[in-house]
């Protein structure tokens, strides 16, 4: 076995286990992590929507663009970097955000909540499996948001510093932002518990290059079964971590911030699916790219957050009380589907000059 | 030996130009990349291949040497 290999064998186990222990911590169920409704709960502390039930500054979402930065500051790898199509990439990363909120969940949480049993996740990795299948036809047909050019440091330092500050203020001064008094919002392990996690992940995910969207991509492009041993490994972790502490419920119905509208979970990931490949990798991946000084990255994790708030205001997001989406949130879906294909279909077929 | 570029882009596309490029260079060629995953990738791509790896540093990158 590679090195490759044995390495996100170890970073998926420990990740799959740290997401269960803040379960226990606090988080809600099957969300130890879940970069999607992470980066909305912190909209909504800032007061980018009003969902009252999602408000919170997550410090996991700190933690992880922090373990990044330091860690590729200490070995080197920090490379202050951007302008792929920066625009775009905002604009997909607000899709990926109303994909993901659709399903309530980004591809970490989907793992997670295959590995708490729920069933739903199964049909979301069916629609985020095809997403990447059609990313990966587009990506071999020569898709590419363009090359990105050195920048200066400060660029790369911009995102890592907007992290430090919002960590600074929830310490000092929680009083400026929004919490959520009941709901998902409300349920957190303690601040230093999920600060602590996301610089563990965050470490972890950096060295191994981790991404949920990676491994599957790089099975279909090129057959190579390196990076969903992380994908693998969280799942196994957090299924015997979830069977240890009692976390383990099979089936569709009355699963913990789910709803059971199948084609809309099917649909939502999706899109995550394919944003994603268009992206080059996972929210979580954005993350640590942005922490590297990827400032593409950084800017599709701000299209994540408007996304997030996009979605809230104008209730486009599937819904675990009313048991899934209304009409809004169907018809922005199909859309942005629409959207995302013909802009893959732009960036591949028309040659740049 | 022919030089492919791909400083400036992000993975998977040095992987994707890489498989492309060796269709018409069987023989081998060199890949050039500026980030630590396109290194990582591209090397386990040629090994994969069955070429013989070869990473030296460069100026802002990596040259990779695939050959058979």
């Amino acid at each position: 076995m590679s090195k490759e290999k044995r390495n996100l064998i170890i970073a998926g186990v420990l990740i799959g286990a740290v997401s269960v222990l803040l379960v226990a911590f606090g988080n809600p169920k099957n969300m130890g992590f879940c970069i999607a409704c992470f980066i909305r709960d912190i909209a909504g502390a800032t007061k980018m929507h009003s969902a009252a039930v999602v408000q919170y500054v997550r410090p996991e979402i700190i933690g992880l663009v922090l373990g990044s930065w330091i860690i590729s500051l200490a070995t080197g790898e920090f490379k202050a970097r951007g302008g792929s199509s920066p625009m775009l990439r905002l604009v997909i990363g607000a899709f990926v955000m109303i994909g993901a909120l659709m399903f309530l969940g980004c591809p970490f949480r989907m793992i997670l909540r295959l590995a708490g049993g729920d069933l739903n996740a199964l049909v979301a990795l069916c629609g985020f499996i095809g997403g990447i299948a059609v990313g990966c036809f587009f990506l071999a047909k020569g898709f590419s948001l363009g090359r990105y050019h050195e920048q200066a440091s400060l660029e790369g330092h911009a995102f890592p510093a907007i992290n430090v500050l919002l960590l600074v203020l929830l310490l000092a001064v929680p009083s400026v932002f929004a919490f959520s008094e009941k709901g998902p919002g409300s349920m957190h392990a303690a601040v230093i518990i999920s600060l602590a996690a996301g610089l563990v992940v965050g470490i972890l995910a950096q060295r191994t290059r981790l991404c949920m969207v990676g491994g599957i991509r790089d099975i279909i492009l090129v057959k190579d079964y390196t990076l969903i041993f992380g994908f693998i490994f969280i799942f196994v972790a957090a299924l015997v971590g979830n069977l240890i502490t009692g976390n383990f419920k099979l089936g569709f119905e009355g699963q913990p911030v789910a709803h059971t509208a199948h084609l809309w979970n099917f649909l939502g990931m999706f899109v995550v699916g394919l944003g994603s490949a268009m992206l080059g990798g996972c929210p979580l991946r954005q993350l640590i790219l942005a922490g590297e000084g990827n400032s593409d990255s950084a800017l599709s994790v701000v299209g994540m957050f408007i996304g997030a708030a996009i979605a809230h205001n104008f209730k486009l997001v599937g819904n675990a009380t009313d048991n899934g989406p209304n009409t809004y949130g169907k018809v922005a879906v199909i859309a942005i589907i629409v959207i995302l294909l013909a802009v893959a279909a732009a960036k591949t077929f028309k040659k740049e000059k | 030996m022919k030089e492919l570029d791909c400083f400036g882009l992000s993975c998977p596309i040095p992987v994707v130009n890489t498989k492309k490029a060796i269709k018409d260079n069987p023989e081998g060629l060199d890949v050039l990349v500026d980030n630590v995953a396109a290194k990582e990738n591209v090397s386990r791509f040629g090994k994969a291949m069955g070429y013989n790896v070869e990473v030296t540093e460069m100026d802002g990158g990596w040259r990779i040497s695939l050959r058979k």
